[in-house]
């Protein structure tokens, strides 16, 4: 779908508004929004809200050879996707230019930092090290995806836990989840993104743009930053100029609002930790609240399912039985029969015939090619076609040979009731054998 | 829309259920309800029984059906999920013909544009004497530049890309494109045209737009008793705003997204304390 174009009007009172120090959603110039963290069940996963941005993580690992320059050494692997459902203007195919800064930002960001420890990963020099994989998707697009992305992957990669390995020898030892407990990963520092974006050729600078302020964005600065007050990355794009003082402005504004940042992130992986520790719930079903609209809510009207049981037993019991739709095979010549008229399929009928053979009786049948049998009453059922010439002593298909004949005579009896003694049974089928599993 | 489904009835009823006992309740799509045939008052329990396809005795009434709802032999087929709404014809009925309007009260943010809507579109392109207008449905719309009041081919509507426009769609259906005007039919422009330079354009669903251009909205007399303001309501969900200064317009916005979640009493102490500061 295209994109709904931003109108003369809108560009105007949003330029006006922040002339004034207004943004649309009453915040300050440099307020974020609410940042919102919740866990899945499996460690690794995570989304992240920041206001109506969403962002999921996941972080998966697997043991595989190094790269060849990089033997001791451990690989990381990141990935955005912004998803369909982000955003009406994302398509598969539309949406490479942004996708590619997003998502070269992100690795310089967590790889060029070297947040993690990738020696760590190595389980055996040369020949085997851990591939770590972070797969962020976009759930919903309100401006600032970066910063959502940057938040939702070092969180995730915080949360995650790998499978516990021990090398004795020659031998790699990889012990299941059951196990051992699994093992964090090895996490120096955690970088988070904070953008700035400037209007009217870098007047007017506002912290965390949603998506229409983004709009009418003349630039955007992206610093990430630890609490340690490192800068990892700093990209300024768009094309505007930035004196010296702006930069080193927004340098220390990140600084305080990545402390923040920081803050929850850690209180929240507590909880998590101290919850599942607990043996409390978690998981996304219990983090993430259940979005009702609470006004104009209809009252529960309470359903009486009491008697719904006996009611349908009366139904089914009064009900007429099925018709004795006969699949009689009429063979109009040789090598053409024709069973059925074209109205209802009575198949369902006939399979339900079959189960209950089979749990009757375990026994085989074998016909003979001349003999007729009847069959076992026991079973309670009965059989419909013509007698059948068998071909072959093969035991595992049914095959039925039609030939022209008179009417077989169909009876039907309920699952329950005592099977009746058919007269005129010619009896066919050939079971198939029921190898109980011994 | 959040439906909370309950079963007023047992499941086990038999078929469609009278239109006029399940007014106010939450219909699903693929419910068929009858229409009461008008032979008379007394008859109404048996008027299931007489409604038969083709038949000789035709339904007297003649109902309207509105969205939601589908004509589907003698019965209406619901469409959307909803509530059930019927409004009586005005007057003593017009020549005993009309028997009232049946729709569905749902709610959605798509739009999907309908004849006669009178909705607010962002101009994305002008070429030669048409322009093409955005309306939020899947195609955009056209409108020429006569469809203007008191526009001729030397006196040519000031109208640029990226101005915002009220107008009406002229035709409407899912097979060709939307047509728009600024016009009515007698050639007077009411109301629509450009929509002027400053103000704020905002979206919601369509579901609180009905409501709002509900006659004796409480929520706009509300609204008109705090700050002076224009507003205008395009069915398509967007709303323009404008009022004296930017923090009041930004007020205003906030507010009406709000009322959709609000019930009366949070809204007027937002109001109340709106109108002390």
């Amino acid at each position: 779908m295209k994109e709904t174009p931003l109108s003369n009007c809108e560009r105007r009172f949003l330029l006006r508004a922040i002339e004034e120090k207004k943004r649309l959603d009453g915040r300050q110039t440099y307020d974020y929004r609410n940042i919102k963290i919740s866990f899945g069940t499996d460690y690794g996963c995570c989304i992240v809200e920041l206001g109506k941005t969403r962002v999921l993580g996941q972080v998966s690992c697997e043991l595989v050879s190094p790269k060849l320059n990089r033997a001791t050494e451990g690989i990381l692997f990141f990935n955005l996707e912004l998803s369909q459902m982000a955003a009406p203007a994302f398509e598969p195919g539309r949406q490479s230019d942004l996708l590619v800064k997003l998502n070269r930002l992100l690795e310089r960001c967590l790889r060029n930092s070297k947040c993690i420890d990738t020696e760590s990963l190595c389980v055996v020099a040369g020949e085997k090290v851990w591939q770590i994989r972070v797969d962020l998707h976009l759930l919903n697009h309100d401006g600032n995806i970066i910063d959502a992305a940057s938040i939702a992957a070092i969180v995730a990669l915080c949360h995650f836990r790998r499978p516990d390995v021990s090398v004795q020898g020659d031998e790699i030892t990889l012990y299941a989840l059951e196990e051992r407990d699994p093992v964090p990963l090895s996490i120096h520092h955690m970088p988070i993104c904070i953008s700035f974006a400037f209007f009217q050729q870098g007047t007017y600078l506002l912290v965390d743009p949603n998506e229409r302020e983004e709009r009418v964005m003349d630039g955007l600065l992206v610093i990430a930053m630890n609490k340690h007050r490192e800068i990892c990355t700093i990209q300024s794009s768009g094309g505007i100029m930035l004196l010296q003082d702006q930069v080193l402005r927004c340098s220390k504004i990140a600084g305080v609002k990545v402390a923040e940042i920081t803050e929850l992130i850690l209180k929240a992986l507590e909880n998590d930790k101290r919850v599942r520790k607990e043996g409390g719930k978690f998981g996304f079903a219990e983090s993430i609240a259940n979005q009702r609209i609470t006004a104009f809510k209809m009252e529960k009207a309470p359903v009486d399912t009491s008697d719904v049981e006996e009611k349908a037993e009366e139904i089914i019991a009064e009900a007429d039985p099925p018709s004795e739709a006969v699949s009689k095979p009429v063979l109009w010549t040789p090598g053409t029969a024709q069973i059925g008229e074209g109205i209802e399929s009575s198949w369902g009928d006939l399979e339900e015939e079959e189960e209950e053979e089979e749990g009757g009786s375990d026994e085989v049948t074998i016909l003979d090619s001349v003999k007729m049998e009847t069959e076992d009453p026991s079973a309670g059922n009965h059989i419909s076609d013509d007698a059948p010439i068998v071909l072959s002593d093969s035991e595992e298909d049914e095959i039925i040979i039609l030939e022209p004949g008179e009417n077989p005579k169909k009876t039907r009896t309920q699952a329950n009731s005592k099977p009746e003694k058919v007269s005129s049974k010619k009896a066919v089928r050939k079971k198939k054998k029921k190898k109980p599993a011994n | 829309m959040h439906c909370w489904i309950m079963a007023a009835s047992p499941i086990s009823s038999s078929g469609p259920r009278v239109a006029r006992t399940m007014l106010g309740q939450v219909v699903l799509p693929g419910e068929e309800l009858l229409l009461p045939d008008s032979a008379g008052p007394g008859t109404e329990g048996s008027a299931e029984q007489t409604l038969r396809l083709g038949a000789v005795v035709r339904p007297r009434t003649r109902v309207v059906c509105g969205p939601g709802l589908r004509r589907c032999g003698d019965r209406l087929l619901v469409t959307k999920c909803g509530r059930l709404r019927h409004k009586e014809p005005s007057g003593g009925g017009s020549g005993g013909g009309g028997g009232g309007v049946y729709w569905v009260d749902s709610q959605q943010k798509r739009y999907v544009p309908v004849k006669g809507d009178h909705v607010i579109g962002i101009v994305t392109a002008k070429s030669g004497d048409l322009f093409k207008v955005d309306v939020g449905g899947s195609e955009p719309a056209s409108l020429s530049y006569l469809a203007f009041e008191g526009a001729t081919k030397r006196n040519r509507p000031n109208v640029q890309v990226g101005d915002l426009i009220y107008g009406q769609f002229v035709v409407a259906n899912k097979d060709m494109e939307p047509e728009m005007v600024c016009i009515d039919s007698n050639g007077r422009a009411n109301g629509m045209g450009v929509i002027g330079q400053d103000g704020l354009l905002f979206k919601v669903t369509l579901g609180l737009i009905r409501k709002l251009l509900a006659p004796d909205c409480e929520i706009i007399q509300e609204i008109g008793k705090l700050y002076p303001l224009e507003i205008v309501f395009g069915m398509n969900g967007r709303i323009w705003v404008k009022a004296r200064t930017i923090q009041q317009t930004l007020i205003l916005a906030n507010v009406l997204e709000a009322c959709e979640h609000m019930t009366t009493e949070q809204r007027k102490q937002i109001f109340s304390r709106l109108s002390e500061s």
